[in-house]
């Protein structure tokens, strides 16, 4: 069977990447310890010595759109290209060619449906920020196969929070039982509390920085029984009005189980809580374990 | 109203340079022209399947026509549309960093939750 060798769960910045290419001159005075927390959160896959990673993100209305939007979707291609024109106008992100790994796409497509999710799926699918700023940030070498897993956060009607832990330990189900010797990582990225487009847009904080310690807690512990008891689709506009995303950390809650993450951290930036954790499944696998 | 058709202007717009640079220096023209020529495209589909049922209400025609941020806000626009469209158009009119997005949340500030249904 296949090795699950790591679990990672992420904020996704889209300004990452141009920040981390700044001279020290120009670099703002956050960028120094962003890019060492960044740097030490990529080490944490680095030892897991994964071969191919499924990466959870959320299309923010580049190729997904709403005359057929899927609420979840499986990228089932050999290639994928990443990052889109308006991106790298916004953002500075160059584009991206990656790999995909159309066996465990088809596997993950196979089974999903029959474990009761009916899965949307796609053949020609550019990948945007939210797949490729963790490409940036914690595989930058950006040369190992993946299988892009989409959810709908973003245009409402949602799937409901427990959709998304569900979704989650399906897709640990799915990857503990592929008849594959390969090593795999899951890698998703989303949001803590965040708002876009209204009045508590790009703060000094994070819109909500209470929501924020509370969600740090919840993802940490594995609590996700008490993540689930209060969150849903009607209290996440409270923190802001972007902070569905956060269900993505919920779905990484439940591939990860009720476990205390392995690694955590986190930093307040000008407009959000940036947030790395990283679960081991089986520390055995690990660089530097004991045989 | 339409909610959809308010998202499907400032999608189309936004993902494509050209456009982008239309809107900003002809917002009135740019919407008329969308309407009568785009508003019905069938994204996915050659020209031959437009759709034939969509229009702006007045509304919506005047804050898309008068890039009123504030109206398509209350008007339950997608605010991620607006705002990437927004920074599009407008961002390199301020000298400070994110000075364009402190002056779009000021002027959004009296608004208070529940913000407008942006459900489509």
């Amino acid at each position: 069977m296949a090795k699950l060798v790591a679990i990672l769960a992420t904020t996704h910045h889209p300004f990452y990447y141009r920040t981390s290419q700044l001279g020290p001159d120009e670099a703002p005075p956050f960028a120094a310890e962003w890019v060492r927390k960044i740097e030490a959160y990529r080490e944490t896959l680095t030892r897991a010595r994964p071969d191919v990673l499924v990466m959870v993100g959320s299309d923010h209305f580049h190729q997904l759109w709403l005359d057929n939007m899927p609420q979840f979707l499986v990228g089932k291609a050999p290639f994928y290209d990443g990052n889109w024109e308006n991106e790298m106008r916004e953002f500075g992100m160059p584009k991206l060619f990656l790999r995909g790994h159309e066996e465990l796409s088809a596997y993950m497509l196979r089974e999903g449906i029959d474990k009761g999710f009916d899965l949307a799926f796609s053949n020609e699918l550019r990948i945007d920020h939210s797949v490729t700023c963790p490409i940036f940030t914690v595989r930058p070498e950006a040369d190992l196969p993946i299988v892009p897993i989409y959810t709908n956060i973003f245009a409402p009607p949602l799937p409901q929070p427990e959709r998304f832990v569900k979704l989650g330990q399906t897709i640990r189900e799915i990857i503990d039982a592929w008849p594959s010797e390969l090593r795999v990582a899951v890698i998703g990225t989303g949001h803590l509390s965040l708002e876009l487009g209204g009045p508590r847009q790009f703060g000094p904080t994070g819109p909500d920085p209470e929501f924020d310690a509370q969600a740090i807690d919840w993802i940490e512990r594995g609590d996700i029984d008490g993540c689930l008891k209060n969150v849903t689709l009607e209290s996440l506009h409270a923190p802001g009005n972007a902070t569905h995303g956060f269900m993505d950390f919920m779905l990484m809650m439940g591939v990860a189980g009720y476990q205390q993450a392995d690694y955590a951290d986190h930093l307040s930036l000008f407009h959000t809580m940036e947030a790395y954790f990283t679960w081991y499944p089986n520390p055995d696998l690990l660089d530097g374990a004991l045989a | 109203m339409s909610k959809y058709l308010l998202n499907k202007f400032l999608y189309t717009v936004d993902r494509e340079h050209e456009l982008t640079e239309r809107y900003r220096k002809d917002p009135a023209g740019t919407v008329a022209w969308w309407e009568a020529e785009m508003a019905n495209t069938l994204l996915s589909c050659i020209a031959a399947e437009k759709s034939t049922w969509l229009s702006f209400t007045d509304e919506e025609r005047q804050a898309l026509a008068t890039q009123d941020h504030v109206a398509l806000f209350d008007l339950g626009a997608h605010p991620f549309l607006t705002l990437t469209l927004w920074i599009a158009m407008f961002e390199r009119d301020y000298g400070e960093p994110l000075g364009m997005q402190h002056a779009y949340a000021e002027a959004l500030a009296g608004k208070t939750l529940p913000y407008p249904d942006i459900t489509t």
